[in-house]
């Protein structure tokens, strides 16, 4: 129990991974501890699929190395590890003339044997796991038909159904309405195991608001190394941001849940501006629009 | 939500899945009777089943043996297999067009054929190896062009729009043997070529049938397996590898098994065109939309008889071979399938 509860679920060290003759993340070392929620942040092309890549075993370390619960990831089998770790990756594809029902019971594969035949938990699962992303009503629907909000909470159903003490999620929120992302990311917080311990989740989010919400740890990465680890408070500063993002912005705080919240004021100009330069109309410098995506 | 109702849900979709197999295999058991009772030669059912139970009725014993029920029966054999290759190139190829015909599988068939017939003199069973000999080949010129193409864009495995160009490409070789070697042929070889190019069950014989039930032994369960394996693959290879699978050697697999059906169908038959094209999408639409290898199978099988049906007794005089009767049929359905696609009905 004491084990489990210390191990970090994944460590990394010197890890690099590439494509080709390019390389996308390299001499990465984290620790991903079990029962926490750990967001990746940083801008686009930073390497944050890439590593997830590496973690769900798609991408073999170029060097170093990747260890899940102290084994290295080379030498599990790839059924058990569906078993501990699933992944929603970005751009899943729908499979022809299926159901909701049909499509989330594909998330039972890993507990399948290889013939495929249906194993006892399966119903439960399904059905739990429908219910958690609030799909029952369209459990018999064509999946072709559901709008991308819809279709966007059946993957996360498939995900849940797989029923394992760890997911990864490539942002998970996109194509979803505020409501719906604030939903799914507090369902994802409040993840328990049967043994009432909670689920290990690991996040890509491009929303920072959300992240500084639901992150008990936040790892920022920039042009593929690590550029800051730490709780929301020490990550979500001015000068992190700066540094990951080239982002300017001010930190303030929410008045009610007290985390920080990102006021984002521009991307980054080659020269500082000064300060207040933004709000006088007429002067010379160019209009950044407020609330910029920070991708 | 209950799992109670997730079981009535999966139960009900189950059962809906095997009532269809049902009919279809029915139909084609019916469509086999019909093709071999009826028709210019009328054999009665009671005499029939005399026939099979080993007495000798002069003349009908004759047809019957050698020429009908052979016929159905490999009819049957071959729209079965070029029916599951079909749906297995469109589980993994996730193009309506992607079909063993069009990617030049059935093509490589053929020139494997008239090449043997030209340069070997072969004939009878002979030609039915050559033609499987020819086929292999062609799929595996579409594996090594569309593998080595692929290395250069930091993908693995065979899958994807570089098979289907890949493929195209070597059914256009394929006919250009054909076409090359049929106009060098006597006249008299070049009449038999040109019916097994079009694709015919007149010379069905016991020993091509045995040779394709044999394949459809082992080939059967296998496409069901891999079908049921291709679920997970089917959802892209990340979430594919999420889940446990391991995607491009299922895929590959999975074609495999589509081309060895693909090629030992046209070694029997000739290359019938259009049948694996034709079947997934019917048996689609009759199964709410999801792709069934079983069905697919069995409407193939279906197209065929009838086709041989079709073509030996509705033209009088002329007893046109089925596959020209399946191309009739199939050039259109491959337009409008085109014409769907664009519209992005596929997705």
């Amino acid at each position: 129990m004491s084990d489990l509860q210390s191990t970090p679920v994944f460590r990394t060290e010197g890890l690099s991974l590439g494509y080709g003759p390019r390389t996308a993340v390299s001499d990465v070392d984290l620790v991903i501890n079990p029962g926490e929620t750990t967001v990746l942040i940083g801008a686009n092309g930073s390497g944050k699929s890439t590593l997830f890549k590496g973690l769900s075993r798609q991408l073999p370390p170029r060097s170093g190395r990747i260890q899940f619960r102290s084994q290295d990831l080379g030498q599990l089998r790839p059924k058990p590890y569906a078993r501990q770790v699933a992944l929603l990756p970005q751009s899943p594809v729908v499979p022809e003339g299926l159901t909701v029902a049909e499509l989330v019971a594909r998330g039972r594969h890993p507990h399948r044997r290889w013939w495929g035949a249906p194993s006892p938990g399966d119903d439960e699962a399904i059905a739990r796991a429908l219910s958690m992303v609030d799909l029952e009503q369209l459990a018999e629907r064509p999946v072709d038909e559901l709008s991308g909000g819809q279709r966007q909470r059946v993957w996360i159903a498939l995900v849940l159904a797989q029923d394992t003490p760890t997911v990864l999620l490539d942002e998970p929120t996109a194509a979803l309405d505020l409501a719906h992302q604030v939903e799914l990311l507090d369902l994802m917080r409040s993840l328990r195991r049967p043994d009432g311990s909670r689920t290990t989740v690991v996040a890509v989010l491009h929303e920072l608001n959300l992240a500084a919400r639901v992150a008990d740890r936040v790892i920022a990465l920039k042009e593929g190394g690590v550029q800051a680890v730490g709780t929301p408070d020490e990550v979500f500063t001015e000068q992190t941001l700066w540094e990951v993002f080239d982002l300017e912005a001010e930190i303030v705080r929410d008045p009610t849940e007290g985390h920080p919240v990102v006021l984002p004021r521009g991307r980054r100009r080659a020269a500082a501006e000064p300060e207040g330069a933004r709000t006088e109309p007429g002067e010379s410098t160019v209009e950044v629009p407020v609330g910029m995506e920070a991708s | 939500m209950k799992a109670a109702s997730v079981q009535t849900i999966r139960r009900r979709q189950s059962h809906r899945g095997r009532l269809l197999l049902a009919s279809l295999l029915i139909a084609v058991l019916v469509m086999m009777g019909v093709r071999v009772l009826l028709g210019q030669y009328t054999v009665t059912l009671p005499d029939f089943f005399r026939i099979l139970a080993g007495e000798r009725i002069p003349g009908a014993t004759f047809i019957v043996m050698q020429d009908k029920l052979p016929r159905a029966l490999l009819g049957a054999a071959a729209g079965l297999a070029f029916g599951m290759a079909g749906a297995l190139f469109r589980t993994v190829l996730r193009n309506p067009l992607a079909s063993p015909d069009v990617l030049g599988i059935n093509a490589g068939a053929a020139a494997g054929a008239v090449a043997s017939i030209y340069f070997l003199g072969t004939s009878g069973a002979g030609v039915a190896w050559a033609a499987l000999v020819g086929a292999l080949v062609a799929a595996g010129l579409i594996a090594a062009a569309s593998t080595s193409l692929h290395a250069g864009a930091g993908a693995s495995g065979i899958v994807g729009e570089r098979f289907l160009l890949a493929g195209i490409g070597v059914g256009a070789l394929g006919q250009a043997v054909v076409v090359g070697v049929m106009a060098r042929l006597s006249t008299q070889n070049a009449q038999g070529a040109a019916v097994w190019t079009a694709g015919s069950l007149n010379s069905s014989t016991w020993d091509r049938l045995v040779l394709v039930l044999a394949v459809l032994v082992v080939a059967v369960p296998l496409a069901v397996i891999l079908h049921r394996a291709m679920e997970p693959a089917s959802l892209g290879k990340e979430l594919a590898v999420g889940l446990g699978s391991r995607p491009g050697l299922i895929q590959t697999g999975t074609l495999g098994v589509g081309v060895l059906l693909a090629a030992v169908a046209t070694a029997s038959t000739g290359p019938l065109s259009f049948v694996a094209l034709l079947a997934t999408p019917i048996a689609a639409a009759l199964h709410g939309g999801r792709i069934s290898v079983p069905a697919s199978g069995a409407v193939g099988a279906l197209i065929v008889v009838s086709a041989d049906m079709v073509g030996a007794e509705m033209f009088g005089d002329a007893r046109l071979p089925a596959g020209v009767i399946t191309g009739a049929i199939g050039a259109p359905v491959m337009l409008w399938l085109l014409v769907k696609q664009r519209r992005g009905a596929q997705s």
